[in-house]
């Protein structure tokens, strides 16, 4: 029996570590999906109408190369979001059988913006020089229309995980009865959760974009392009960077009524108080707080706007209901500290340059300083998603199903885990080494078609076509 | 017909679509593998790269479709058939995973030899993952899926029907593969091309059409309650398949590659119709009807309305997806163009 039970939290660690695993994976991809096309929908518009045709011919190019790197992470990131959806039913068969018919609705609409978005990529990939300008550049519109779109439902069935609605349970079976699957979407912490989620993508994907060309220039490429690429992305991550902390102290507030317990974690409080402090650093250790510094007050403004709002406290909540907290915890307070570190990085980059113009693009520390702001931001997104799905535990879905109710009999979820492991870490690898190999050939020629290797003549028969046309 | 047939009607849709969209796409990686080296190769890969690029993201969204009607449908039976399936599953989500990221690498590749190595593992997998879907399909369809407590982990998928479902998905995904592909050379004016994989095409048509035979016997002995729903009703879409597959063949041999095409797709799609024709009204065949294990009426009128708003975005988006495709400007080569 005890054993039993041991296999049974074995299995429960590995389908959590696997599906961690996939989401922190797929959803660093995703945030491409969801932003790429609206930089690249920035510079394609300019190669179109700038009067000036330098610089018309600079965004083209660059809008064109964005495009092929689109396609190679837009390509991984769906089948990687194609895995998390049977993932969710190998994983978390419990879930899916209980809650799956309740929280449908939203996962069928992403259905929807998943067909529309892989379409129009594919017309727009392909569409360079067999659409007519303005109708291919007009492509991009619903992509970034459905990225935003599958976006808010993806996030409306993470909210119910946290927010159950749209349904109540028999008194006497305990069944799942009277489903409304609009309430079950449109549940208290969807709106929130999902802008939220939207703006990190804005963030990190301008971040990264911005990086990329932040180390061409530390190489001393200062050309045109670069500072074009550059200004283009860092203008949508200053944007998203600014405006983050608004929405997740927005998102936060919902949190002491309907998860304390996650709030409970993510403030590291004792017990229930109002005027309660706001605390930095700091971890739980044998049942108590060690090593924070606390600001008065400051935490119960955080979390409700009012000195009279009460932060729940650890203590208060049954042992076996409560998070895993120092994981929660430290998750949270990176995010914070990550996104507070991307505000200060925009805004002292643009202060840098209003002070001294383009030559900020020469400045050693300010560049450094938005590469560190890359990987910043990647480490705020993953932080915030384990500060959420860390926090929401015992339960997948809160207050209503425990994980450990869930999650699947079978015995080889470690096995599989391990298959992901080395899976996504070589996709990784693979992918990184083909782009860099794109970026080099870009450098060695001009010419932003890169011929496809199938074999010696094809080499040669796409060589030759590139010269003629 | 009530609620529960529109819905699982829906999601068959689906299921149809992916077979002759997603076969044509995973039967292309097959030829990729028998394409032979690099230079004989080349022009079989290269058009390959041309039919499938821009719509293979879109081909296999349809498995998505089918796995959110199911769940949203019919949570217990997807419980049931994750449960008890989860290796072929994680087998074909590797599968997935590895397929379209080599897929992607290959055209970006710096030398011949990584686009080599990315296009092996695009190749097997394209092999491979069908295989597990059609084993996958076989013990839902032969009652190895049991609605309450998961089968056995393993010999649930590895009876002799979802040996035969497993071949036969390769082979006809393999079939269908390559009347898109000897049509699509043809016309992109590479007539070669097109007479040479619509050869193959025959002896594959042949091949498929001899282990659909003894997929039928299999049948008879390991999957008696489908077995008997194909002699009843779904006896002539049997009929229809097998029409069509000979009126394929007839046309390969005529070289009319696009006529051919239609004759596969029909085959393909009057099949699968038979299957699910078959096995009706189970779900989860000798375990479970769709009647019994229909979700939520609300979220099922939901799921209809959802259906409906994708007939009038998704449908119009993937029609001009594919004119553009098979348009004279999209399939020329470039040294044709």
């Amino acid at each position: 029996m005890l054993i039993a039970a041991q296999d049974v939290a074995g299995e429960l660690m590995a389908a959590r570590y696997q599906m961690a695993l996939s989401l922190g994976f797929h959803i660093v991809l995703s945030c491409f999906g969801v932003a790429l096309p609206a930089l690249i929908y920035v510079l394609h518009r300019r190669g179109l109408k700038h009067p000036d045709p330098d610089v018309a011919a600079d965004s083209l190019a660059l809008a064109k190369k964005w495009a092929k790197v689109s396609a190679v992470l837009l390509a991984v990131g769906a089948v990687s979001g194609t895995v998390l959806s049977f993932e969710l039913g190998l994983l978390f068969p419990g879930m899916m059988e209980e809650f799956g018919d309740v929280i449908g609705l939203p996962f069928a609409l992403e259905g929807i913006a998943f067909f529309l978005e892989a379409v129009f990529i594919g017309i727009y990939l392909y569409g360079w020089d067999r659409l007519p300008p303005k109708v291919h550049l007009r492509v991009l519109i619903p992509i970034i229309g459905s990225g935003a779109f599958g976006t808010f439902c993806i996030i409306a069935v993470n909210a119910f995980m946290n927010n159950p609605a749209g349904f109540s349970r028999d008194p006497a079976t305990g069944d799942v009865i009277d489903v409304d699957p609009l309430a079950a979407m449109f549940n208290n912490a969807v709106w929130g959760q999902a802008l939220h989620m939207f703006v990190a993508t804005y963030a990190v994907t301008g971040f990264l974009v911005a990086a990329v060309y932040a180390v061409g220039m530390r190489k001393g490429r200062l050309d045109r392009r670069h500072k074009m690429g550059f200004l283009v992305a860092f203008t949508f991550a200053t944007v998203a960077a600014f405006s983050q902390p608004g929405i997740g102290h927005f998102t936060g507030q919902r949190l002491a009524e309907d998860q304390p317990s996650k709030l409970a974690a993510f403030e590291l409080a004792e017990e229930s108080e109002d005027r309660a402090p706001f605390t930095i650093g700091g971890l739980w250790i044998d049942g108590e707080k060690r090593f924070g510094f606390d600001i008065p007050w400051l935490g119960s403004i955080a979390s409700g706007n009012s000195l009279n709002q009460v932060v729940p406290g650890i203590n208060d909540i049954p042992e076996d209901e409560r998070p895993p907290i120092n994981v929660t915890r430290v998750a949270f307070q990176l995010m914070i500290a990550a996104g507070t570190a991307m505000v200060g990085i925009a805004a002292w980059f643009w202060w840098r340059r209003w002070r001294v113009g383009d030559a900020v693009f020469t400045e050693k520390w300010t560049l450094r300083a938005v590469i560190a702001g890359a990987g910043l931001s990647v480490l705020a997104l993953e932080a915030g998603w384990t500060a959420t799905e860390v926090g929401r535990q015992p339960w997948i879905v809160y207050g209503e199903m425990r994980t450990a109710d869930a999650v699947t009999q079978n015995s080889g979820v470690w096995i599989s885990l391990t298959a992901i492991v080395i899976l996504y870490a070589s996709m990784a690898v693979v992918a990184t080494k083909v782009i860099r190999g794109m970026a080099r050939r870009w450098r060695e020629s001009e010419d932003v078609d890169l011929p496809t290797p199938y074999g010696p003549s094809e080499l040669q028969r796409s060589t030759d076509q590139v010269e003629v046309g | 017909m009530g609620l529960s047939d529109v819905v699982a009607v829906l999601m068959f849709v689906g299921v149809v679509a992916y077979a002759i969209f997603g076969g044509a796409d995973f039967g292309s990686g097959v030829w990729d593998l028998t394409a032979g080296d690099a230079r004989q190769g080349a022009h079989v890969r290269a058009q390959i790269d041309r039919s499938i690029g821009p719509v293979w993201e879109a081909n296999h969204v349809w498995l998505i479709y089918i796995l959110v009607f199911l769940w949203t449908g019919f949570p217990t039976a997807f419980a049931a058939i994750m449960n008890t399936l989860f290796i072929p599953w994680m087998l074909v989500g590797l599968g997935i995973v590895l397929r379209g990221g080599a897929f992607a690498f290959r055209k970006f590749s710096s030398s011949l030899r990584e686009a080599q190595i990315h296009g092996s593992v695009f190749a097997v997998s394209s092999l491979v993952t069908p295989l597990f879907l059609g084993m996958i399909a076989g013990a839902i369809a032969s009652g190895r899926v049991p609605l309450d407590e998961p089968g056995n982990i393993w010999t649930s998928w590895t009876g002799p029907t979802s040996i035969a479902g497993g071949v036969l998905a390769v082979l006809t995904c393999t079939f269908l593969a390559g009347t898109f592909l000897a049509a699509d050379s043809e016309r992109s004016g590479n007539h070669a091309l097109a007479q040479d994989i619509g050869t193959k095409s025959f002896a594959a048509g042949i091949i498929t059409g001899a282990v659909a035979l003894v997929a039928a016997i299999t049948l008879e002995l390991d999957a008696e309650k489908l077995a008997s729903g194909l002699h009843g009703r779904g006896l002539v879409l049997i009929l229809i398949s097998a029409v069509a597959g000979g009126f394929s063949l007839l046309r390969l041999r005529q070289r009319r590659w696009a006529r051919a095409r239609v004759g596969a797709v029909i085959a393909v799609g009057a099949i699968v119709i038979g299957w699910g024709v078959g096995q009706y009204p189970a779900i989860l065949v000798g375990h479970a009807d769709i009647d019994d294990v229909i979700g939520a009426r609300p979220t099922q009128i939901g799921l209809v309305i959802v259906f409906g708003l994708a007939a009038v975005t998704v449908v119009p988006a993937l029609a001009w997806l594919f004119v553009l495709v098979n348009g004279t400007r999209w399939s020329a080569t470039p040294d044709t163009r």
